[in-house]
């Protein structure tokens, strides 16, 4: 586990991308993590034709957590909401590039989850953790 | 600061006794059990107590007319007669629960709804376990008493200043003995005389307190006292609830059913007298049976050492760990080991308490990370979370020399 906080994990934990507020949000969702308490909130904003034009997200927590969705936030832009639906855990186990434990799963998937929560616009179920 | 020779002798003596610590992790690492305000380990004598009770006396209590039925029937009572001596009290004020959650809940609700009216205030403290808190807080809703807190202070300690004035048209005061996120040992003694003063009666949370400290309920004059077995070498699934004898009577029942009744007809019932009046169905025999050698196990050991050997391994560990604040550690609460249990509550620099946990896990050290079941303390002192490392009878030195190489590695991964 512990090679897994490599410098890109920490770069993204210190330094998160699309951190804050955005203006104008269109779709938006927040969650916790009841097992540690991390709070996550994520606003989207979407351009005339539907696709996310830009991306906000908020919130405390692991580096686990900050990270991936950090790194989720980088590939979201220009995406339909029903892309962002249909998004897999694949998406933040590539961004990771590196295995997860099965207790630290839910860190990283908190914030796809919040995201397709925002997408859907109610709370989404937690990405196959299998 | 080396423990003296005897007991490092001993230490080592009883480390043997857990069979937990033979095994390696999967990395190959000894286990390093930090976590012991979560569950306590075993014992070998309690996990054989388990397997005996069933393979050679495994019988209903109370019920049957037959040997095996009487055999199961005695065990059972000696072991309360033997966990109420252990906390001092007479075995007829202590009720088997499933663990302390159960019996506060018991208090909350048996007592609580045959005495709280609209008005009345339920006194509690800033530091509480949701476990005696939501409790209090459903009770209180539904019957509409007032629920108020006695304040903590930033080092995590009891402010008494307003305490009579908090005090005034207060039935109960509810609150740990021992807080299992800081380890503060509460005045007890000041608050039970107070409240008592004020006609209010006292239950103390002794979750963390009855596994660490020598306690005697009588001494204390708290009117209630909850425990849990597994947190005092006893399997999961047992704990107790003291209460006062005369108070025991005049309580109605919690849960009712069978084994808790003297007699009953299809309109009505008349309920057995205390503590079986609070026992209803089948209660954990086997657990409580070893419960009862979990405290001959501890008495063995003597409740006096286990504190002692706390204090200084607390003092250890203050001592060992202070380098680590150059690289941002921040121990939390009193860092005086005569006002804690052996709790260390603790964040390094920016590193999350859950990335924290999982690197000291990689060493093979289990420690608790997050908001410790405390979540109104944690936004009061404004922590999002913490790691916490807690001691018991079997920790020693090097344990606290492998935490803090542990932390020092951490320290190291995320460049502090």
């Amino acid at each position: 586990m512990d090679d897994f906080y490599r410098d890109y994990i920490l770069d993204h934990y210190r330094h998160p991308r699309n951190f804050g507020h955005l203006d104008r949000v269109d779709v938006q969702a927040e969650d916790s993590n009841p097992l540690c308490g991390d709070r996550l909130r994520i606003e989207l904003a979407l351009d005339e034709t539907g696709r996310v034009q830009d991306v906000r997200f908020w919130g405390q927590g692991c580096a686990i957590s900050q990270a991936s969705t950090s790194m989720l936030t980088e590939r979201v832009k220009g995406l339909t909401l029903e892309e962002v639906a249909r998004l897999s855990k694949d998406i933040v186990l590539e961004n990771m590039g590196i295995g997860i434990s099965p207790t630290r799963m839910k860190c990283a998937l908190l914030g796809l989850r919040v995201l397709k929560s925002a997408a859907i616009g109610e709370i989404a179920e937690w990405p196959d953790e299998s | 600061m080396a423990l003296s020779a005897p007991s490092d002798v001993k230490l080592a003596r009883l480390r043997a006794d857990f069979p937990i610590f033979a095994q390696r992790t999967s990395r190959g690492k000894p286990l390093i059990y930090l976590d012991s305000a979560a569950t306590s380990q075993k014992p070998r004598v309690v996990i054989d107590a388990l397997a005996d009770y069933y393979a050679t006396s495994n019988a209903n209590a109370h019920r049957g007319v037959y040997e095996l039925a009487e055999r199961s029937t005695e065990a059972f009572e000696a072991a309360r007669e033997n966990v109420a001596r252990f906390i001092g009290a007479q075995p007829r004020e202590l009720i088997w629960t499933r663990n302390a959650t159960e019996a506060i809940n018991l208090v909350a609700n048996a007592w609580g709804r045959a005495n709280l009216r609209r008005g009345d205030a339920i006194l509690l403290t800033q530091i509480e376990h949701h476990s005696n808190l939501v409790p209090w807080q459903r009770i209180a809703q539904e019957v509409g008493a007032q629920l108020r807190f006695i304040p903590i202070d930033g080092m995590g300690e009891h402010v008494l200043d307003d305490l009579d004035a908090l005090l005034d048209g207060v039935r109960m005061v509810a609150l740990a003995h021992v807080s299992n996120t800081l380890g503060t040992i509460a005045p007890l003694e000041t608050i039970v005389k107070r409240a008592h003063a004020h006609g209010a009666l006292v239950l103390a949370d002794g979750a963390q307190a009855a596994p660490h400290l020598a306690v005697n309920v009588a001494e204390l004059g708290v009117d209630f006292y909850a425990i849990s077995g597994h947190k005092m070498l006893a399997p999961t699934g047992i704990g107790a609830l003291y209460g006062k004898r005369t108070l025991l009577e005049e309580m109605p029942p919690f849960l009712s059913g069978g084994d808790m009744i003297k007699s009953v007809s299809y309109e009505q019932t008349s309920y057995d007298d205390p503590p079986w009046k609070f026992e209803a169905g089948t209660s954990s025999i086997a657990d409580a049976i070893a419960f009862g050698v979990a405290v001959d196990y501890l008495r063995a050991v003597d409740m006096s050492w286990v504190r002692e050997h706390e204090r200084r391994l607390v003092a250890y560990a203050l001592a060992r760990l202070d380098p680590l604040r150059s690289r941002g550690l921040v121990i939390y609460g009193p860092k005086n080991p005569d006002r804690i249990s052996g709790v260390l509550s603790f964040n390094l620099g920016d590193i999350h308490a859950h990335d924290l946990a999982s690197i000291l896990d990689t060493d093979g050290i289990c420690i608790r990370a997050g908001h410790h079941c405390t979540m109104p303390l944690m936004n009061l002192m404004g922590w999002s979370a913490t790691a916490r490392a807690s001691f018991y009878l079997y920790n020693n030195e090097d344990d606290v020399d492998a935490l803090y190489r542990s932390l020092e590695r951490a320290a190291g991964i995320f460049k502090l």
